[in-house]
């Protein structure tokens, strides 16, 4: 640095056009580790708790292992060994597992479908469809006809009104409407379907299982599915899947081995996503699961007892939850953040 | 819909099943998605709708459902459940007279706007119409609530959570993204360690936040012997709770904000950004006239998202404060909790609604005004 400057302008005016001055980068450098101190502080006394004896946290805070207090395995042991910890870990890994396989692929397929081929539905095929359902509900709930009857009956209906009443009309939907209510289906607040979600399955006898939250989870992340994939196969180049159905080879063929390996990034970057709010969701667990489906949320809220939460238990679940989501999303960080933003762009 | 078309192709033989699943293959694919969307979302929104217009009641040997009409909703809006929803409204004061002027003269000015420019349709302005009507009555509620004498209720509470905590969640988010944009050292550690709070379990950061905010016993407990103020309670105080839900959700969600704008940076065109420097165009010139056009739409993208999710918030207060004190943290979706757990679906189902209508009206506010517009900015 001779290049003979005075030091106030050395230090406010950078080098070279892409680089910072020296206080700019300091003050970035400020800024990020302050953030950084943002995020660390709160996981690291988690994870410092976890390893506490119930008198390290009683008697005020230490911060530090081996310099204020000893670290013991205590609540490791308890709640790894004694305590039935594996059985909701088992329940959540499962959970989210399947229900994330199913709506990846099931949503796939359908933004597939929506983006390459033209299809309608007919308006009066979903008017009737909707005005027997509430036939139904209302036959159900206020006359209390048998539920398997009821809907017997509407099917029937339904596929006689499909041969004869619809084939006259005109009126019909096209991809871009299927896709618009696919999606709009996010907005919905879970809270508002959880009741009936509760009711259908007490009725079918699956209340406090994991089909019931496989299921359910599959439904409310099928919307982010749809819309995050869609963009990853409008995005791919048509020639390769025009020339293999020229070949002969079908639609569904076209899909699995041409279409899927290409978006292959995108997908891993839906899967993970979909998979993070899987594991970490709350409220359906809460209303569908209580003893022998219960996942890891739901048994974590549950430590708050009559004596007060333990600190030192709740941490050692909070640590062993978090700690395989975070080594397997920071190793795909970018691959989610290039997924969300191909989503977000166009969406 | 197979086999009505019959009598004009009868010498054609009959396509077997490979060829009629290929011609229907559009509507096949998306058949499993519909099918799980209408048993899990459509059925239940309707069985709910019913709910929200009945009372229910145990019985000996199960329960009873009465249609009561539009009463649970009554109750909530304007009966004995007022002031648990809205909540208690306040003496109206000169500034609550000249906020709500201000409210109501900006929307009249936009809808003003819009009618004048010869671009107005029907159905445009019956949503504009619906958006204004909308925005003026949460406008209203949130400054009755606010003025002296008045307690917020939970719908209150919920906007106050989707607005204040999205926009603190953008604005850190981006300023993060412009730092970590820099050309510096490390600046993939600093990327996979914000990164990492979103991957957390909300529930586990309740639990985190409870620790760390401990008066007694947290990290912070000597600096606050220090100030000396070790005996006060946060979660004693209607604002400093809900503060402390703000600061743990944005703890949580900023890092979503700031990786799909770090990613929307680096996109950006880089020839115009040497060029502008290189004509001596300043950082904050750079930005408004070259990123911020780059980025707006997704930016818009992204917010809107936060906004659909923000009002579903539940576990975050649930955990760290059990809506209290009082019902000072207590959300829509937590209010439609607790109903449910005193048996009561009707009102339950009614407070779910009214979160699905705010919620709805909002987002699709949102998109119409501000994604769309900054989308066609772009093109």
């Amino acid at each position: 640095m001779s290049d003979g400057r005075p030091l106030a302008r050395k230090l406010f005016e950078p080098a070279a056009l892409d680089r910072q001055a020296p206080v700019a980068k300091a003050a970035t450098y400020g800024l990020l580790l302050l953030w950084s101190l943002v995020v660390l502080v709160p996981l690291y006394w988690v994870l410092i708790t976890s390893f506490k004896l119930p008198g390290d946290v009683t008697n005020g805070p230490f911060y530090l292992p081996f310099v204020d207090f000893t670290p013991s395995l205590s609540a490791w042991n308890f709640m790894l060994l004694e305590n039935n910890t594996l059985q909701p870990y088992v329940n959540s890994a499962v959970v989210a597992l399947a229900s994330t396989i199913i709506a990846v692929l099931v949503g796939s397929l359908a933004a597939y479908a929506l983006v390459r081929i033209r299809f309608q539905v007919k308006l009066a095929a979903v008017a009737i469809f909707l005005i027997l359902l509430v036939a139904t509900i209302v036959a159900v709930v206020t006359f209390g006809v048998a539920w398997p009857v009821a809907i017997a009956v509407a099917i029937a209906l339904f596929l006689i009104a499909l041969l004869t009443l619809t084939r006259r009309t005109k009126l019909a939907l096209g991809n871009s409407d299927v896709e618009f209510w696919i999606i709009s289906n996010r907005i919905m607040p879970p809270i508002v379907a959880v009741l009936p979600i509760y009711v259908m399955f007490q009725q079918l006898r699956l209340l406090d299982t994991q089909v019931a939250l496989i299921s359910t989870y599959t439904a409310v992340n099928l919307p982010i599915v749809v819309w995050l994939t869609r963009d990853f196969f409008a995005g791919i180049p048509l020639d390769l899947e025009e020339s293999a159905e020229i070949d002969g080879a079908s639609k569904f063929r076209v899909f699995f081995t041409i279409a899927l390996p290409l978006v292959r990034s995108g997908l891993v970057a839906t899967f993970l996503l979909v998979l993070i709010l899987a594991w970490n969701e709350y409220l359906l667990a809460l209303f569908l699961s209580n003893a022998e489906a219960q996942t890891m949320p739901v048994l974590v809220s549950a430590q708050n007892t009559t004596r007060g939460p333990q600190w030192w238990n709740m941490s050692v679940l909070i640590v062993v939850m978090i700690a395989p989501v975070v080594v397997i999303a920071s190793l795909l960080q970018k691959h989610i953040a290039r997924g969300l933003l191909v989503g977000a762009v166009k969406g | 819909m197979t086999a009505a078309t019959s009598t004009a192709f009868d010498a054609a033989p009959r396509p077997t099943f490979g060829e009629w699943l290929d011609r229907h293959s559009g509507r096949v694919m998306v058949l499993p998605a519909v099918v799980i969307l209408l048993c899990f979302a459509i059925f239940p929104l309707i069985v709910s709708a019913y709910l929200a217009l009945s009372r229910f009641a145990l019985a000996p040997g199960g329960f009873t459902l009465r249609f009561i009409g539009l009463s649970n909703f009554r109750k909530l809006l304007t009966g004995s459940q007022q002031y648990h929803f809205l909540g208690t409204f306040g003496a109206l004061g000169p500034l609550q007279w000249l906020l709500l002027a201000v409210a109501a003269a900006a929307l009249l000015f936009l809808l003003a706007r819009y009618l004048l420019s010869g671009r107005a349709t029907i159905m445009g302005t019956i949503g504009r119409l619906t958006s204004v009507a909308v925005a003026f009555g949460l406008a209203a509620v949130v400054v009755l609530t606010t003025a002296a004498g008045g307690v917020p209720g939970t719908l209150v509470t919920t906007l106050l959570y989707v607005f204040a905590g999205v926009l603190v969640q953008f604005l850190l988010g981006l300023g993060l993204a412009l730092l970590c944009a820099q050309q510096i050292r490390g600046r993939n550690i600093f990327r996979v360690l914000f990164f990492v709070p979103l991957m957390v379990t909300p529930v586990g950061i309740a639990y985190t936040f409870r620790m760390l905010a401990d008066m007694q016993k947290g990290p912070f407990a000597p600096l606050m012997r220090a100030f000396g103020i070790s005996e006060w309670s946060w979660a004693t105080e209607a604002w400093s709770a809900r503060l402390m839900v703000l600061v743990g959700d944005t703890w949580q969600w900023t890092p979503f904000m700031f990786i799909v704008l770090l990613a929307a940076i680096e996109n950006q065109p880089r020839d115009q950004v040497e060029a502008a420097r290189l004509d001596g165009a300043s950082g904050f010139q750079v930005f408004r006239d070259i990123t911020w056009p780059a980025i707006a739409p997704t930016a818009a993208t992204i917010v809107l998202i936060r906004l659909i999710e923000a009002f579903k918030i539940i576990d975050l207060p649930n955990v760290l404060t059990g809506g209290g004190p009082g019902l000072a943290t207590e959300s829509m979706t937590l209010h439609s909790f607790i109903a449910w757990r005193t048996q009561d679906l009707g009102g339950s189902a009614a407070v779910g609604y009214m979160l699905l209508f705010v919620s709805t009206v909002v987002c699709v506010s949102f998109f119409n005004f501000v994604v769309r517009p900054a989308r066609r900015f772009e093109a």
